[in-house]
């Protein structure tokens, strides 16, 4: 069954929950999004708490240190990856396995282009001497959008095994709720950075 | 732990009528997609500006809760009304959103002040 092969005409309009163990995928990554919304809210808390506070005589405020251009590009690349991942589960629902391949694959891409960037800023900060222990600031910022980096890394490296280990085995429904599964949790990233780019960028540069 | 699985072939209007239903769902993504794009300019824009932070705080919260609620129901689709136990993932999420407020006010009134 979870290997029969299909055409387009007999593949399932749902096909991430045509299974019981799909539907199960379905409702697992949804518990796991809503336990990592806590996680975060709890950083997202400290951070806003932290800001801005450190040893007495610290140079470094949120004004002068965030660049807006920059958190401008990583937003536009971290938001597009999200519509080309929408791409991937359109061609999933026409069972167009090239297309899902194809467009799961650009967002690795856009999701590898936020990544360096990030590396970028971060490398930046450290240079500067804006260290993960200058001060609590520097600790709650490294935390919260070093934790969002993390998870951009675990979806790439989740993506990319998906395209790799799937590549000659073509769509079924045993890899079709993988890769829907794959996009909610892409999305989700894109939920928190939504966030970050408000609070912590764009009202860190307002002060 | 397929048993329950029932694969049947669509007929082919239903095929058609199908595809083009996904055609039209795509569709409202980009636009969708477009209005996200769209939010966060002017979320930029509104600091680029310079108006007073009084006035653009609550504005960019308000732009950064109306694209989360856009990604959640379109992108992730929560509005999808046949998705296994969404009423279920719904409430959690909603919860989840109430949890993190909490943390928030907790964080900002009682242990720093």
């Amino acid at each position: 069954m979870l290997n029969t092969k299909f055409t387009p005409q007999t593949w399932p309009e749902h096909p991430e929950q045509a299974t019981h163990e799909g539907k199960n995928k379905y409702v697992g990554i949804w518990i796991f999004i809503c336990s990592d919304i806590v996680l975060f809210a709890s950083l997202f808390a400290t951070y806003i708490s932290l800001r801005n506070k450190g040893p007495a005589g610290m140079q470094f405020t949120s004004q002068e240190l965030f660049e807006l251009p920059l958190a401008f590009v990583m937003t536009m690349f971290l938001l597009t990856s999200s519509l080309t991942s929408v791409y991937a589960m359109y061609h999933l629902k026409n069972y167009n396995f090239k297309g899902v391949q194809l467009w799961t694959g650009v967002t690795v891409l856009l999701g590898l282009g936020f990544l360096a960037l990030e590396i970028y800023e971060f490398y930046h900060y450290v240079h500067i001497g804006f260290g993960y222990t200058q001060s609590a600031f520097s600790s709650a910022f490294f935390t919260l959008v070093g934790t969002h980096g993390l998870h951009v890394i675990i979806g790439l490296v989740w993506m990319i095994c998906l395209i790799v280990r799937n590549a000659s085995r073509g769509l079924n429904l045993y890899n079709a709720p993988k890769y829907f599964v794959a996009s909610i949790y892409w999305h989700f990233i894109d939920v928190v950075w939504v966030f970050i780019f408000t609070v912590v960028y764009l009202m860190g540069v307002l002060g | 732990m397929s048993h329950d699985t029932e694969i049947q072939g669509r007929s082919q209007s239903q095929y058609e009528f199908d595809r083009r239903k996904s055609a039209v769902q795509m569709r409202k993504q980009v636009i969708n997609f477009a209005i996200m794009i769209f939010l966060t300019f002017v979320a930029f824009a509104t600091v680029v500006a310079d108006f007073a932070p009084t006035f653009i705080k609550p504005v960019i919260l308000l732009l950064a809760g109306i694209q989360v609620v856009l990604q959640l129901y379109s992108f992730m689709h929560m509005d999808d009304k046949h998705a296994p136990f969404i009423g279920v993932i719904s409430t959690f999420v909603w919860v989840g959103a109430v949890i993190a407020f909490t943390f928030f006010l907790a964080f900002n009134t009682i242990i720093w002040w």
